[in-house]
């Protein structure tokens, strides 16, 4: 199911915001959100949205996943795309263990048993978990779990992948292992992603191609394309001057909503 | 594209699996299971020698004749020629299908109101705050108007053991509903979970621990009602525990007395157990009782 402003006429893969709007509330309690926001993201571009709090990145990636309508616009995904969305916490489902976890949106697809057993097993072995498939995911740490929420993602077969700052509450370590981890999954399935964050490093890391918002209401102010070439280290000197300057122009942007 | 570069290292897999390691070690802990038996029934052994104990002094100091309050010696000895009767098992499988039948009922109804009530806007205005002051009416003030509406039948017991739980078990729903995290909502929509299976495969098992502590509730009122209900409404041909009991009181039967009020109390304690036994498998399974201790 996509919403009505989704007119599915785009390639495969590729993403296509016209115009975008989004407002909440009504008459004079209505707030903008995301002012007429357009963008195409090409089949298998990495792209991060940037920004600081209030510029509706997570309502973008709503719009984008049909989770939510837009006020006006229209967004244009390949024919039955169906994107595959991942939030900071991993939203697993308690009651199910890592593999059944990792079973549902496969058993939502009609797929038969023995099919999905083997599926499972190779996506937990992508995520580098396939020891732990029988756990719960209380008993796994923090970035164990967002792979799991990574595995079950990617068990939609969906060509895009929409991320909200999937890793915006692990520690650095982890964060820098799990960049490897994304960049390499994201390169073997030649997806197309969507990463918000509010991490400037991690977006210079990450990108084909940075995007800055603004915030109240969101637009796009900014973009850059990364040509720093993979695999990249969050560390190298290239990174940092990338996300220097993406800083300052964030720290303009923010400095706006001082006076 | 850089494809052909980005294929996990040795090395990264090895920081993987060792960063994993670290994260969940210590995570694991098995206390014996005799010992965690243990330290839970002695404390309850304790408490019920302590009981049982302060009932004999009180019997000792005189405060009544014996033939109304008997001590414990003479109520165990009534009580173990009480469990070999036919007369306890009859009574027994009577009240049990009452309590089931009419929990049943009640599960029912309470079910099918709890998720109206949590899906319909309307029937929430309309109803939410009527269940919630239906638990408070004692079930025992039903009793008039259900031997008016059903004279002194079996209907008269279920219309009370219905009334008296179903709130319970409608507003363990409606709670269930009601709390489900949306973030697992909106994971479960993204991975195409939609409509009916939406409920299956998200909300009735999110909303499962508090379904089970509104049932857990409910057959605590329904089994309070049924007791209340077979006082009160006792059936010549069908002696039920409770009529046992209004039969031992008017032939003055003490120790009888006493012995069919353990039954009643270990009955419901078991079925109680039962309860906190699945809660607990739940809340295990959710990785909620690790700080909850035993």
């Amino acid at each position: 199911m996509t919403p009505t402003t989704t007119t599915p006429r785009g390639v495969t893969g590729s993403v296509a915001l016209r115009g975008v709007t989004k407002v909440y509330g009504q008459g004079g309690n209505a707030v903008l959100a995301l002012d007429r926001v357009s963008l195409d993201v090409t089949p298998g571009e990495f792209v991060c949205l940037v920004g600081a709090s209030g510029c509706g990145k997570s309502t973008l990636l709503n719009l984008v996943a049909g989770l939510d309508r837009a006020s006006g616009g229209a967004i244009e995904l390949g024919d039955g795309v169906n994107p595959g969305l991942m939030f900071q916490e991993p939203a697993l489902f308690p009651w199910l263990t890592v593999e059944a976890n990792v079973e549902v949106p496969l058993k939502l697809r009609g797929l038969p048993r023995a099919e999905r057993r083997a599926r499972v097993a190779e996506l937990l072995r992508t995520v580098h978990l396939a020891d732990f498939g029988r756990r719960r995911p209380h008993q796994l740490s923090g970035g164990m779990r967002q792979r799991v929420a990574l595995a079950r993602t990617l068990a939609l077969d969906t060509p895009v992948l929409l991320m909200d700052e999937p890793f915006g509450a692990l520690d650095a370590m982890t964060r820098d292992i799990l960049h490897d981890e994304l960049e390499r999954i994201w390169s073997e399935r030649g997806l197309t992603v969507l990463f918000v964050t509010h991490n400037v490093r991690e977006a210079a890391r990450l990108a084909d191609r940075i995007i800055l918002l603004s915030s109240r209401p969101g637009r796009i102010i900014w973009s850059t394309r990364v040509d720093v070439p993979r695999p990249r280290r969050i560390d190298s000197p290239e990174i940092a001057t990338i996300a220097a300057e993406v800083t300052d122009r964030l720290r303009t942007e923010v400095g706006r909503h001082g006076q | 594209m850089a494809s052909d570069t980005l294929t996990g290292s040795p090395r990264t897999d090895a920081e993987i699996s060792g960063l994993d390691a670290l994260d969940i070690a210590g995570r694991e802990k098995a206390p014996s299971r005799l010992r965690r038996g243990w330290s839970a029934l002695w404390p309850k052994l304790a408490a019920l020698a302590l009981a049982v104990g302060a009932w004999q002094v009180v019997v000792w100091t005189g405060w009544k004749d014996p033939w109304a309050l008997p001590g414990p010696a003479v109520v165990f000895a009534d009580l173990g020629h009480y469990l070999v009767s036919p007369a306890l098992w009859d009574g027994l499988a009577t009240t049990a299908r009452r309590a089931a039948i009419g929990f049943a009922a009640a599960v029912a109804v309470g079910l099918l109101l709890g998720l109206g009530v949590a899906r319909v806007k309307v029937l929430r205005a309309a109803l939410g705050s009527m269940i919630t002051a239906l638990q408070t009416m004692p079930s025992i003030a039903w009793f008039p108007l259900a031997i008016l509406l059903f004279q002194l039948s079996e209907q008269a017991i279920f219309f009370v053991v219905v009334l008296g739980a179903a709130p319970s078990v409608a507003n363990g729903v409606i709670h269930g509903v009601d709390y489900v995290p949306p973030l697992l909502v909106r994971a479960g929509r993204n991975l195409g979970a939609r409509g009916p299976h939406l409920y299956r495969y998200v909300i009735a098992p999110a909303a499962l621990p508090a379904i089970v502590a509104g049932l857990k509730q409910g057959w605590a009122f329904a089994w309070r009602s049924l007791m209340a209900g077979e006082l009160l409404v006792v059936i010549a041909t069908r002696t039920s525990i409770g009529a046992q009991l209004t039969y031992a009181r008017e032939l003055s039967e003490a120790p009888r007395l006493l012995a069919i009020m353990i039954v009643i109390l270990v009955v419901g304690l078991l079925v109680d157990a039962a309860f906190g036994a699945a809660d607990k498998a739940i809340r295990r399974r959710w990785g909620v009782l690790d700080q909850a201790g035993a």
